[in-house]
This record gives structure tokens, C-alpha cells and sequence, in this order.
């Protein structure tokens, strides 16, 4: 894959938070996405970015590397900023850009947004980054449990996401072979306008389609033939288990949560 | 305990009412132990009977029995917990995102404890030689790699009938031979009824019985010596003898006499030897 953006992409190794049980990890993002909304001095700021960096640091991947995978972001984080400078008229005017004055007001409040833009994108993409999604489906499986009280269909669910990841590696090598098969024939879907191009990909949408419909039922018999009959009695070969390492973690967003509250005015 | 493990006493079947009989009173038996292998043309119905096998689709008419069961909708579980099969295509029959994964499919569905699977699993991968590929993904697999994982997970439950289903028409010359090399190793190993569909005559070489399809009929039943034997009968319905029966009825046609009909270059070759010292 010759994408550069590594939102979702998994870098095996062994750290710390690579092994926490991917629950643990699923809701502390959950909740710091949430208590990311609740900072709103100097103090409490640098406490939750404290977090996020050694976090960051701890997963042993490469800071450069996940810094220039978040280059989309980045462009995104600076757009917010931006627009808070120009827009937001509080404080008194610090200087002027070509005739447009520049309160201190926004630069506090542009820089607070975007910091905590940065420290949520930061955030996820280390949970995906030391988490496969096999483990994420996993996790959502047995966290959305309860669930099935209510009917929910939590199996199936699941094993849509794990039968969805499995192939979505399949599906994308079968739309090369087509596109390549497409381009010797003389589709080009690289050049030309927009209308064209879109054009072009309609015949490799169709086959790829077709294709899919084939391989799902063939998937379902195969499936079927395998004994398979619904969630109901069904074992798992793969456990999650919380330790003592996890009970750790959680202690120290324990921690962290109290000292957002400490420090936040 | 019976002799017979399928029994196919008088099918008929249709995919739907206004289509034409697939199966048209078809009637056979498959003996324990015994490696079947089922050929004939494409649409011949081959795949429909291995199907009605486990339960995959119902006959009309007719009834199916294995191992004593009759094959109903209430018996299709206690069915494919005793045969199991490897489709034609590698990639889709493959569902778990591991190879450990996918292996512990059959097992998952039929609530085995977790201990007992890692065992299994690891048991079958090793018949396979597919120990080594325990977390690999499909998509870093070949396709006959591909296809010993599902063997292995066919193995895994521990089954008195596996059925291939042109499970190496897929693949390449390489892949083909792989494969083959598998199941005569598997076969040995396990006391295990072998059920081959295939196109390739030289998949049959090895096998106890042939039963030859013709338009939704049994039109032979008979072993692969007597079949490539007889070259003329099997152009008859499009299949091409290979290469050793070939020479050997060549042989024959120019009045040196082999017998009895080879079935691989070692038989031929000794064959020729005793002409020669014969002479
Ligand atoms: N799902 C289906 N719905 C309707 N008709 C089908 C279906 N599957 C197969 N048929 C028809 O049933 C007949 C027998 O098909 P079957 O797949 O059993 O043949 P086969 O001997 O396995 O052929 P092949 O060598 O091509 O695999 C064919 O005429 C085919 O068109
Ligand atoms: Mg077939």
C-alpha cells in the first residue's frame, strides 16, 4: 500500500500500550475525547497533552513517523487555526495582516481549538495504530454485550466488521487486477475532466460489484457447510483478558481525569 | 454398523420448478474408507450431488442417507459434523482474518472448548504443513496455501467424509501438485472417506472408484484402470485420458501389449521393463 496515512493502520510491536487489552484502550479514548472538551486554562491544557505525548512515547512507534502520517491533519489543524484569528474579535489588537487586525483573543482561542483538535486525531491513531482491528472488533463485541439484552445484534455485528476486514485486502487487489485490465484496453481514469474519469471507473465498479455479490454467496454456503448456525452456543479461540498491566492504565487515566478537574478553572 | 457411509437411493433434484432436473434418479453407494472420485461434463450435476451431501441443498425425490442418517433439515447438523468439504475457490471460502482464525471457524460454530481447539488447530495445520503460517493473513497465502488452511479446517472437526469439490482447478501446476501431495498424506494418516470432484483425470489416479456423470445420471461406475483403458469412452463425454494411459493405449494399438493398464510412469515404466526382459 503506497498511502502515506497511517489513520487506521496497524504498527506491530511490543510495547506497553500495544499489549493493553483493547478495551481498556477503546474507552480511555472514548472518554479523553470527551474530557478533552473540559480543559480550558494553560494548566490543563499541557496535563492532557502531557498524556497524549507520553502515551505517544510509550507505544515505542517512531514520533516522526506518526507525526508525518498526520500530515492530512495537520492541514486541518492549521485551517482551524486560521480561521479563528481572522474571525474572532475579543482581546485587544496585537497586529495587523494585510489590513486585518489581530485580536490576542483569537490567538489564545485558535490555539486552544486546534490544540485540541491535534490532541483527539493524536489520540485515536495511537489507539489504531498499536491495536489490529481484529482486536477492535474484539473489543467492540464484548463492550456492546449488554446489549443483547435488548436484541441487539452484537454477533453478527461483529462478524460483519471481521468478515468486512478480511476482505477488504481481497477486494482491493481484485480492483487493481480490473483497473489494470480496464487500462490495457485504453481506460484512462488518471487524466481527462471529471465527467470522463467518472466514467471510466464505472466499468470497474460493475465487475468489482458483481464480483462481490458472487464471492458472498459463495462465502455463505462455504460458511454454512462449516456448521456454522448464528452466535447461539458458539465458543471463541479468541479471548481478551484484563491484567494487571490494565488495571494500571486505568488507574493512571484515573489519575489523569482527577487532575484535569484539579487543574481546569 | 453398515459397510456404507453415502447412500443415494433414487435423487432426484431441481434448483426450481420450472428448470429442468440437475439430478435425475440418481442412485449410488460410497463405502467407509473408500476414496470416490466423481468426474464428468461441466453441469453435469457433480457439484448439486456434493451439496446434497452435507445438506447443502434438499433432494426432490429420493433419499439420502450418511452413515445411517437420513439427510433432512432437522439432521443437516449431526450431517456436516460427519462430512466436510473444500470448495473451488481459495479466496472464498476463507473466513477468519488468520490463518488460526479461519481454522477455528468449524470449530467456534460447534462450541468446542477453547483449549481442545488450540490443540486441534494445531494438529491439523501440521497434516497440512501450514504450521509455520499460524498468523498469516489470506492475502499473504497462495492459493494453494490457501487451500491446505481450508483442509485443515475441514480436518480440524474431525469428519468421516471430506469432499473436494474442484479444489485445485484454481490453482496453478505447482498449487495442483501441492495440494494432491496433501491429501494422499492426509489420507494415510486419517481413517477418512475421500470424495474427489475434479475435471483433471490425473487426480483420479489414485482413488478406489470413479463414478462418471452424464447429464444429471450415473453413466459409469468402474475403477481408473479399467476407465483409461477405455480412451474412446471418455472422449465421448469430453474427458482427455493423461499422458502415461495415453502412451500405454498407443502402445497397445501398435500391438505391444501393457498390462495391466498403468497408472502412473513407474507402472508403465516396469511394465515395459518386464516386455523387455520378456522378449
Ligand atoms: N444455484 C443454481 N441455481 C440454478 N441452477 C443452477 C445452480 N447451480 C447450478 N445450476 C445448474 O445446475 C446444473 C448442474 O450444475 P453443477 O454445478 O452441479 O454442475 P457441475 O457438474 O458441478 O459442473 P462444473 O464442472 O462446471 O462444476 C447446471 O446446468 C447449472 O446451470
Ligand atoms: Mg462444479
Amino acid at each position: 500500500m503506497s498511502s502515506k496515512i497511517i489513520i487506521g493502520q496497524y504498527v506491530p510491536s511490543n510495547s506497553v500500550i500495544h499489549r493493553l487489552d483493547p478495551r481498556v484502550k477503546l474507552v480511555t479514548v472514548f472518554l479523553f475525547v470527551i474530557f478533552v472538551f473540559f480543559a480550558n486554562n494553560t494548566l490543563s491544557y499541557g496535563w492532557l497533552s502531557v498524556f497524549a505525548i507520553t502515551s505517544a512515547l510509550l507505544t515505542k512507534i517512531n514520533l516522526k513517523y506518526i507525526i508525518r502520517g498526520l500530515t492530512p491533519i495537520w492541514f486541518l489543524v492549521i485551517f482551524t487555526f486560521l480561521l479563528h484569528l481572522f474571525v474572532t474579535h475579543e482581546g485587544q489588537i496585537l497586529f495587523q495582516i494585510f489590513g486585518l487586525p489581530i485580536y490576542s483573543g483569537a490567538l489564545i482561542q485558535g490555539g486552544a481549538i486546534s490544540l485540541r483538535f491535534f490532541l483527539l486525531i493524536l489520540m485515536t491513531s495511537l489507539m489504531t495504530l498499536t491495536t489490529t482491528p481484529i482486536e477492535i472488533t474484539d473489543a467492540i463485541e464484548l463492550l456492546l454485550h449488554p446489549l443483547k439484552k435488548i436484541k441487539f445484534p452484537v454477533h453478527e455485528l461483529a462478524l460483519m466488521m471481521s468478515i468486512s476486514l478480511r476482505f477488504i485486502p481481497t477486494l482491493m487487489q481484485e480492483t487493481e487486477k480490473i483497473s489494470k485490465a480496464q487500462a490495457s484496453r485504453g481506460v484512462d481514469f488518471k487524466t481527462g475532466p471529471l465527467k470522463e474519469r467518472i466514467q471510466a471507473v464505472v466499468p470497474l465498479l460493475i465487475p468489482l460489484f458483481v464480483g462481490a455479490f458472487k464471492r458472498a454467496e459463495e462465502l455463505a454456503m462455504a460458511m454454512e457447510a462449516r456448521g456454522y448456525q448464528g452466535g447461539e452456543g458458539r465458543t471463541k479461540l479468541r479471548e481478551l483478558s484484563i491484567r494487571r498491566l490494565d488495571w494500571s492504565a486505568m488507574l493512571v487515566f484515573l489519575v489523569v481525569i482527577i487532575g484535569l478537574f484539579l487543574f481546569r478553572q | 454398523m453398515s459397510t456404507s457411509q453415502i447412500e443415494f437411493h433414487r435423487v432426484s433434484f431441481r434448483y426450481s420448478d420450472d428448470q429442468p432436473w440437475v439430478l435425475d434418479d440418481v442412485s449410488f453407494t460410497i463405502n467407509k474408507d473408500e476414496w470416490v472420485a466423481i468426474i464428468g461434463h461441466n453441469g453435469s450435476g457433480k457439484s448439486t450431488m456434493a451439496k446434497l451431501m452435507n445438506g447443502l441443498l434438499m433432494p426432490d425425490k429420493g433419499d439420502i442417507i450418511v452413515d445411517g442418517i437420513k439427510v433432512t433439515q432437522k439432521s443437516i447438523w449431526e450431517v456436516r459434523q460427519k462430512v466436510g468439504m473444500v470448495f473451488q475457490n481459495p479466496d472464498n471460502q476463507f473466513v477468519g482474518t488468520t490463518v488460526r482464525d479461519d481454522v477455528a471457524f468449524g470449530l467456534e460454530n460447534r462450541g468446542i472448548k477453547r483449549e481442545q481447539m488450540l490443540r486441534r488447530i494445531e494438529e491439523s495445520l501440521k497434516a497440512v504443513r501450514m504450521s509455520d503460517y499460524l498468523l498469516h493473513e489470506p492475502h499473504r497465502l497462495s492459493g494453494g496455501q490457501k487451500q491446505r488452511v481450508a483442509i485443515a479446517g475441514v480436518l480440524a472437526i474431525a469428519p468421516d467424509v471430506m469432499i473436494l469439490d474442484e479444489a485445485t482447478s484454481m490453482l496453478d501446476p505447482k498449487g495442483r501438485k501441492e495440494i494432491l501431495h496433501t491429501i494422499n498424506e492426509v489420507k494415510q494418516l486419517n481413517k477418512l472417506n475421500l470424495i474427489t470432484i475434479t475435471h483433471d483425470l490425473n487426480e483420479i489416479i489414485a482413488t478406489d472408484r470413479v463414478i462418471v456423470m452424464n447429464r444429471g445420471q450415473v453413466w459409469l461406475e468402474t475403477t481408473p484402470r479399467e476407465l483409461f483403458s477405455d480412451e474412446q469412452k471418455l472422449l465421448e463425454i469430453g474427458l482427455d485420458v493423461p499422458f502415461v494411459a495415453k502412451l500405454a493405449n498407443q502402445l497397445k494399438d501398435l500391438a505391444i501389449e501393457i498390462k495391466p493398464q498403468p497408472l502412473n510412469q513407474k507402472e508403465l515404466l516396469d511394465a515395459l521393463w518386464t516386455l523387455y526382459f520378456n522378449k
